[in-house]
């Protein structure tokens, strides 16, 4: 019962105990440092174009190779890694913090409020993701932000809905019907005491959500959607490598290897959180 | 002793924790002879849930054996591999658990239910639903027949705790352990169910070991007694023996607690003013040493041992040996 | 002045009508213990009266002030006289507050945001006998005992009038439970407090309760002083009730009077006296409905009154 240990680092140490935890950290971590300092890590300009040297296997000085406008695809995954980060960074922490707002409203307020919230839930979530996409990009165009809108949009019922369920378990719990019998405002019991117990469940689906929106730019830039070129992205690479496949197969590999570490970094690292800031779990800590 | 059911020997169990072993329980020594009824009285840590889930041998992960044997029928349950261990929960040995709302599933009928514990019986299915329905009527269940049909959430907690107690005799169980079955229970029912359990162990013959923290229900169901704290015996014995003169300050002063014992207002409720010592970082010497009132400075140095103090009745004080009365 | 008359309290979700007119008064510094079984309804009776639950009918009168149905705005400053212990000691405790937010929450919510916190919560702790650097723990890291004590010094952080206590020795070892019985007892003495306490467990009562109701399917079926009911229960079931209290002595394998069954459904609620069914001493005249008469400060409704020394 070290108290003198901050509650992030006891989360993170907690984490870091479990073998899948501490993958996963060191993933999540290694990208998120290559994506932070990407241009000062890339050997070449990852939009810089030599003809010279195009569609090249592995070498020294290409590590993956290069593609059809001799750009180095080591230097683009690393660079598609910060896109990645932009678009599902804002999103999924944006789409938690206002499905969070309207889940614990939903869970608390008025029956009609929740019906009300609940409806419009429904209603976002009967868009097809992809369709919703094509709507937006046919009116403002491709872009990062487009893509961080339609995410964050598509995602807020989810949070919203895990959001309300929480709280109505919590809100006929003992500790806030003793809250309510000192006669603690709505706000006061929603932020101070229902957030914390909520929290937690929502940061474990955010660090899983993260590889599915990475996959779901990676997708929309496939369909040219997404982010514009010459802009590196894991999903224009992906593209890119399609479409040579029988020229070079290192261009797919250079796109899909960091999709599948991310996903695979993300899931891990969310699967240990839960098992930590599960609070029944961590009383025998 | 031939007809010695179980025995516990000097059985030692840890949780392996961040902040070191836990040390659950110590040294544990009992035994429950064929068709006898053994209480175990202990407050929250003493070590009860421990026990139990070791003897069916359904540990947490980090538990470790660190020392002694839990045989049943002459065979250490400890060393029986996993298949045969299966065999016997829920055949030989079976178990009611304290929370009767949790115990069945939600989404079978409880007749279904009934039918799935007797997957070892080779008769028919008319004849498996009959010995429910006949199980249902052993424990006070009106209209046996019809309510086989119905779904748990249909029965009153009451009600459930009693189907609980008939499923677990089913297999007609050498040994039924019943841990705190009544406490989740109004008092008026848990009479019903300690009355019906008195009733079907005469019936079924079988022995059972109930856990409560409940002196009053110990001392009216059960023919021995076996006291703990934090994770060891201190006392045990017939039940009058220890209810009538126990040997050991803190049997004494539990029994001195119960208020059921207390027939006017009392101004001052006696206690037991301290907390259980932390079992990861036990002090030396006796564990009841920094509540008890009569302390002496051996009790600090030495642990005193589960000593016999005659023909059934045992006690780990220093009090009860020679050179402290001088 | 009555502290908290309670005249008639009716309540019903949907069909269910789980209060069919609860009466009882508590006059201040008094303790007033509610005991029933499981679904008599005593914990719908203190939670209608912090209005937690509704009450269709009847009247609950603080101070002389009613509050049946009071908004909550009306209800915020009365928050501050009476205050509520609740069943699960850790439990009603946020679990993500330390115990000095936790004890100093009433200030807070009340907007006595000038006091000197800290100083408060060391106070309270002293008040109930738990040392001061328990402030910085969190609840998950108490046992019972101490939990509960935390829940009393919120309790009674704002000095109030009045206690509403559900099961406050719910899930306490007996060694412990004294302990607490003894603390309220003192408390309430010292300050002056009213309490009203809701239980099963009579061993509690005995030692806490000056006046005791009997619930029954949501109705008062013998009511008095806890000497009077104690001594001479006149009302089978809180005779039966007394009766299903297992002594710590193997040699007083009970007379015990035997309560048939379980409470009927409150969809269903027999005709005549509802106890009917299940009472050892019915007679035919209890088919009719019996009323609540008192007789000289001892409440009772039963035709077929049990008569003191009267055995099963």
């Amino acid at each position: 019962m070290a108290k003198s240990r901050s509650e992030l680092g006891q989360i993170i140490h907690g984490v870091a105990r479990d073998p899948l935890g501490l993958m996963g950290l060191i993933i999540v971590g290694t990208i998120v440092f290559c994506a932070i300092f990407a241009y000062w890590i890339v050997p070449f300009d990852p939009v810089g174009m030599n003809i010279k040297s195009r569609l090249q296997g592995p070498s020294w000085t290409h590590l993956l190779g290069t593609d059809q406008l001799g750009r180095d695809t080591f230097s683009r995954v690393i660079a598609g890694g910060q896109v990645a980060l932009q678009v599902a960074l804002p999103a999924v922490f944006g789409a938690m913090a206002i499905g969070l707002t309207l889940g614990m409203i939903a869970g608390y307020g008025p029956k009609w409020l929740d019906n009300l919230l609940m409806l419009l839930f429904d209603t976002i979530r009967s868009f097809p993701t992809v369709m919703f996409a094509l709507a937006v990009v046919a009116l403002v165009g491709p872009s990062l932000q487009t893509v961080v809108f339609v995410v964050m949009a598509t995602s807020i019922p989810t949070y919203g809905r895990v959001a309300r369920t929480q709280t109505l378990t919590l809100r006929n719990s003992e500790f806030i019907l003793a809250e309510r019998s000192m006669g603690a405002s709505m706000t006061r019991i929603l932020g101070v005491h229902m957030l914390p117990n909520i929290v937690g469940v929502l940061a474990v689906l955010a660090a899983m959500d993260i590889p599915t929106v990475i996959a779901l730019e990676a997708g929309l830039s496939f369909l040219g959607l997404g982010v514009k070129p010459p802009t590196p992205s894991w999903g224009a690479l992906l593209k890119d490598g399609y479409s040579l496949i029988r020229q070079t197969p290192w261009l797919v590999v250079g796109g899909g290897l960091p999709i599948i570490l991310a996903t695979l970094g993300f899931t891990f690292l969310g699967e240990s959180l839960r098992d930590v800031v599960d609070p029944k779990l961590r009383k025998q800590r | 002793m031939t007809d010695t059911l179980l025995e516990i020997d000097r059985l030692s169990v840890d949780y392996e924790t961040a902040r070191g072993d836990l040390k659950a329980l110590r040294d544990i020594s009992f035994d429950i002879r064929k068709g006898e009824i053994v209480g175990i009285v202990g407050e929250s840590g003493c070590g009860k849930s421990t026990l139990i889930s070791s003897i069916l041998r359904l540990t947490a992960p980090n538990t470790r054996f660190r020392q002694g044997e839990v045989r049943f029928k002459g065979e250490d349950l400890l060393q029986l591999p996993e298949r045969k261990m299966r065999d016997l929960r829920g055949s030989d040995i079976s178990i009611v658990f304290q929370d009767p709302m949790q115990t069945h599933n939600p989404v079978l009928s409880i007749g279904q239910q009934m039918l799935d514990i007797q997957h070892r019986s080779k008769a028919s299915k008319a004849e498996k639903r009959a010995r429910a329905a006949q199980m249902l009527g052993a424990v006070g269940i009106p209209d046996p027949e019809a309510r086989l049909d119905q779904f748990p959430h249909e029965f009153s907690g009451g009600m459930r705790q009693r189907i609980a107690i008939a499923m677990a005799l089913m297999s007609e169980p050498d040994l039924l352990i019943a841990d705190e079955p009544t406490t989740a229970l109004d008092a008026t029912l848990e009479v019903q169910i300690i009355e019906r359990l008195q009733e079907l162990q005469q019936q079924f013959d079988c022995a059972i070991l109930f856990i409560s923290h409940h002196l009053g229900v110990i001392a009216e169901l059960c023919d021995r007694v076996v006291v703990m704290y934090a994770g060891a015996v201190v006392e045990s014995g017939e039940v009058r023996e220890i209810f009538h003169d126990p040997k050991h300050p803190y049997t004494r002063r539990l029994i001195d607690c119960d208020p059921g014992h207390i027939k006017e207002r009392a101004r001052v409720l006696p206690t037991i003013p301290g907390e259980v010592p932390d079992l990861a970082n036990l002090p030396g010497g006796c564990i009841f040493r920094d509540r008890c009132d009569q302390a002496m400075p051996r009790c600090a140095s030495q642990v005193p041992p589960l000593a016999k103090l005659k023909e059934g009745h045992h006690a780990a004080c220093w009090l009860n040996h020679e050179e402290a009365a001088e | 002045m009555t502290l908290l008359d309670v005249k008639n309290l009716k309540t019903s979700y949907g069909p269910v009508n789980v209060l069919a007119g609860v009466s009882f008064a508590v006059e201040p510094g008094e303790t007033y213990a509610l005991v029933g079984e499981s679904g008599s309804g005593k914990t719908t009776v203190i939670r209608a009266i912090a209005g937690m639950a509704p009450a269709q009918e009847g009247s609950v009168k603080f101070d002389g002030q009613e509050i049946r149905g009071a908004s909550e705005r009306t209800l915020r400053p009365l928050r501050k006289d009476i205050a509520m212990m609740f069943q699960d000691p850790v439990g009603s405790l946020s679990p993500r507050l330390t115990i000095r937010s936790l004890i100093t929450e009433p200030y807070r919510i009340q907007g006595m945001k000038d006091r000197d916190l800290d100083a408060e919560a060391r106070r309270l702790l002293e008040m109930v006998n738990l040392p001061s650097h328990f402030a910085d723990r969190y609840p998950y890291q108490l046992s019972g005992g101490q939990a509960r004590r935390v829940g009393v010094a919120r309790a009674l952080a704002l000095e109030p009038k009045l206690i509403l206590a559900d099961e406050p020795t719910a899930g306490l070892d007996v060694s412990v439970q004294g302990e607490l019985l003894n603390l309220m007892n003192d408390l309430r003495e010292r300050l002056g407090l009213a309490m009203v306490i809701i239980t099963h467990n009579l061993n509690v009562v005995r030692h806490v309760a000056d006046r005791m109701g009997i619930l029954y399917l949501g109705r008062l079926v013998e009511e008095g002083s806890t000497e009077a009911v104690f001594h001479d229960p006149r009302h089978p079931y809180t005779r039966c009730l007394l009766s299903a209290n297992p002594e710590p002595d193997p040699d007083a394998r009970l007379e015990r009077i035997a309560l048939k069954g379980e409470p009927p459904s409150l969809l269903k609620r027999p005709s005549g006296c509802e106890f009917r069914e299940r009472c050892p001493f019915a007679q035919e005249i209890c088919t009719q409905t019996p009323q609540w008469e008192v007789d000289n400060g001892h409440g009772l409704r039963c035709l077929a009154p049990l008569h003191q020394g009267r055995a099963a």
